[in-house]
């Protein structure tokens, strides 16, 4: 990997700390890798940095950089609501400076109030002015683009949706982006996920820091200050790959393309 | 033949969709039996259940070691006689009605059903006995949650209470979906029987399926083949097994003991071993027989299977999800053997392959990877992150090759791990011109 000129940031012997959130509630879909993300893409650059699991019953660490969760059921997202409504800590982190990334349920533990299996609704811990409910339609699943708000300067994101929720923003709230292909927060309006400060809420799997770096040093930057750019090829070939997937469905449709190819092979 | 004693409607579905069956196959459209299987639910609604009515039957369901174990179960029941089995993992309800267009008068039959489908399958069936694996998340996008699956099973056997449960009791979703009559009586229902399996894949069943509080597990309370567990607030704990292995030993309640030996690998099988012979045991197959029936099978729908790739010796292995992926790669052969890893996302494989980021892949450091299928480029950046030495090459047999280039020797062992419709593609590609090795 390409080591840049050294950045600003915490000392060579103080590794930045990224905390995941609850894997065993909020893990479902693999989003426990947008921590091992944040943690290779600094340790790629030659900044020591560790991800620390916290789970479901024990104390959140007060000094970590980054607060990362992710997707879940419903039954588990009502006890991570539970746990994290219980201590003031990620509150108080977020107020010190520290940066969270909330996916699907996370986003919607983090708002005001969501809605819980039996359509209860729960509260929320109010890091963002959202609240999300649930309609009679299908699931919101399938691929994603999104058009970054501006603000933000990042290019398109790209990731795969799969949540029954649809996410009202309240009056103060900043979107991630725009749906160009996909449902984002479904609430009768085109925007996807939730943005205050460096509080970032999205309902894009795959993992979101995997398939789109920039995202996730806009994170890291928003805590550590600028960061030296990484060799990021191999993740532009795959950004490349579901961007022109989610634009162009028909094209990307394996098991068809399987079935025509032993069709015309005969066999 | 199909047994006099069904109604004409039945009988003329089941002749028509096995000739349906057999034109598609004659063909080369594929196996028929889904199709076959669709013509005769057409014509006549019931036919599963009218097929199925006066055999003994057991119906094996969960989310990994479906094929296997049912392979397993089978041939256990076929050291008796005659048996009708869906044993190329045709799963869903058509699959089912197929398997049994050959059906004799007196042969056992032995299911193995798609999760998401125990519950039709059981109201169809009424089978003497059913076999729960184990749950955990796999292909999120098509069934939603994997609780719903544990909550259905549940009314399903609720509803079915002749039948006799046979439950993995390491499995907290499992045993809480067998315990269909009541969690207050300690999660056991009447009738159920549970194996101590070690089942080590945890990450799903955080959440008590009863009341939604923890699940605790007490590795230091090793107890009847598997650690302790129990919820953290209400009366749901690990069910006191029947049977339950110790080491490869299968270790039955009255005593006796059955070591288990398999020509299939991993401890992963000898798990499977155990839930087939309790599913034997409970359709009155002696279990030491079973065990010898197990024996000698050797590969399962092409699993295990080694194939001969131009010099190299290629083991296919299949793995679908990150339970199944922990298991896999605990059977890989060691550093440095080279691993040629495939990875499709299509309808059957759930369409996110966000789950890569589950799997334990930094176990492949020290040897070289070789990324492939549909998705490979997901698993390419998995690997990346992982700090795996990988290459991409979206070509099955060229992804062999070059695993092979790698190895430095000239009869080099390759294991190729993929996921469903991947591993369908690599078999397909590997064959043509290979030699069974």
């Amino acid at each position: 990997m390409p080591a840049g000129p050294s950045p600003p940031g915490p000392s060579v012997a103080e590794p930045v700390s990224i905390a995941l959130l609850y894997p065993e509630l909020l893990g479902t879909y693999g989003d426990g890798g947008n921590a091992a993300v944040l943690a290779q893409r600094l340790n790629w650059r030659g900044i020591p940095a560790e991800v620390v699991d916290v789970h479901a019953g024990e104390a959140i660490p007060r000094d970590c950089q980054i607060y990362v969760m992710g997707g879940g059921e419903d039954a588990p997202q009502a006890l991570a609501a539970h746990e994290l409504r219980a201590s003031s800590v990620l509150v108080d982190a977020v107020g010190g400076g520290a940066a969270v990334l909330a996916v699907c349920a996370g986003l919607q533990v983090l708002g005001h109030r969501f809605a819980g299996e039996d359509g209860k609704a729960h509260d929320g811990v109010g890091l963002l002015d959202c609240e999300t409910h649930r309609d009679d339609g299908p699931r919101r699943v399938g691929e994603v683009v999104v058009t970054p708000d501006p603000s933000l300067d990042l290019p398109d994101l790209t990731g795969y949706e799969n949540h029954g929720g649809v996410t009202t923003l309240g009056p103060t709230a900043v979107p991630l982006g725009r749906v160009a292909v996909g449902h984002g927060n479904a609430g009768g309006d085109d925007t996807e996920g939730i943005v205050n400060g460096r509080v970032v809420g999205t309902y894009l799997h795959g993992p979101v820091l995997a398939r789109n770096p920039a995202l996730a040093d806009h994170l890291l930057s928003s805590v550590l200050g600028p960061l030296a750019s990484l060799d990021d090829e191999e993740i532009e070939a795959l950004r490349k790959e579901r961007l022109h997937a989610a634009r162009h469905p028909h094209m990307h449709m394996p098991q068809l393309t399987s079935g025509w190819r032993r069709l015309l092979r005969g066999s | 033949m199909l047994p006099v004693d069904l109604p004409l409607r039945t009988r003329v579905a089941a002749m028509a969709g096995r000739a349906i069956a057999d034109a598609s196959r004659w063909v080369g459209a594929g196996e028929g039996s889904v199709i076959g299987g669709r013509v005769t639910l057409a014509i006549d609604q019931r036919a599963l259940e009218l097929m199925a009515a006066g055999h003994q039957s057991v119906v094996i369901s969960g989310t990994n070691g479906k094929t296997t174990t049912n392979r397993l179960l089978a041939a256990a029941l076929a050291s008796r006689g005659p048996v009708s089995t869906n044993s190329a993992g045709a799963n869903l309800i058509p699959g089912l009605v197929s398997s049994l267009f050959r059906g004799r008068a007196g042969a056992a039959v032995a299911l193995e059903v798609d999760e998401g489908h125990l519950a039709e399958a059981v109201a169809a069936v009424h089978p003497t006995a059913v076999v729960l694996l184990n749950l955990s998340r796999d292909q999120l996008d098509r069934f939603g949650e994997v609780r719903r699956h544990a909550a259905d099973w549940r009314l399903a056997l609720a509803a079915s209470p002749d039948t006799v449960v046979v439950a993995n009791a390491d499995d907290p979703l499992v045993a809480w979906a067998a315990g269909a009559c009541d969690p207050s009586a300690n999660g056991n229902r009447c009738g159920a029987t549970y194996v101590g399996t070690g089942q080590r894949w945890r990450a799903d069943a955080s959440a008590c399926p009863n009341c939604g509080s923890r699940i605790r597990w007490t590795d230091t309370r090793h107890e009847r083949g598997g650690a302790y567990w129990a919820c953290s607030s209400c009366i749901l704990t690990r069910p006191r097994p029947d049977a339950w292995l110790e080491g490869s030993d299968l270790v039955l309640a009255d005593g006796r003991r059955l070591p288990i030996k398999l020509q299939l690998p991993g401890r992963v099988n000898v798990s499977n071993a155990a839930m087939a012979v309790a599913g034997a045991m409970a359709l009155g197959v002696d279990p030491g027989r079973a065990v010898r029936a197990m024996s000698r099978v050797r590969a399962v729908a092409g699993r295990y299977q080694v194939l001969n790739v131009s010099g190299a010796r290629v083991r296919l292995l299949l793995a679908k999800n990150p339970a199944g992926w922990a298991e896999a790669l605990d059977l890989i052969k060691p550093p440095p053997t080279p691993v040629v890893v495939g990875i499709n996302a299509g309808v059957a494989d759930g369409r996110d392959p966000s789950w890569l980021w589950d799997v334990p892949f930094d176990r492949l450091r020290g040897r070289r990877v070789v990324a492939t299928g549909e998705r490979g480029r997901d698993l390419a950046v998995r690997l990346r992150y992982a700090d795996v030495p990988h290459t991409y090459e979206a070509d099955y047999r060229k992804a062999v090759a070059l695993a092979a280039g790698q190895a430095g020797s000239r009869q080099p062992d390759i294991d190729l791990v993929a996921n469903y419709t991947s591993f369908q593609d690599a078999r397909r590609a590997l064959t043509s011109g290979a030699k069974r090795g």
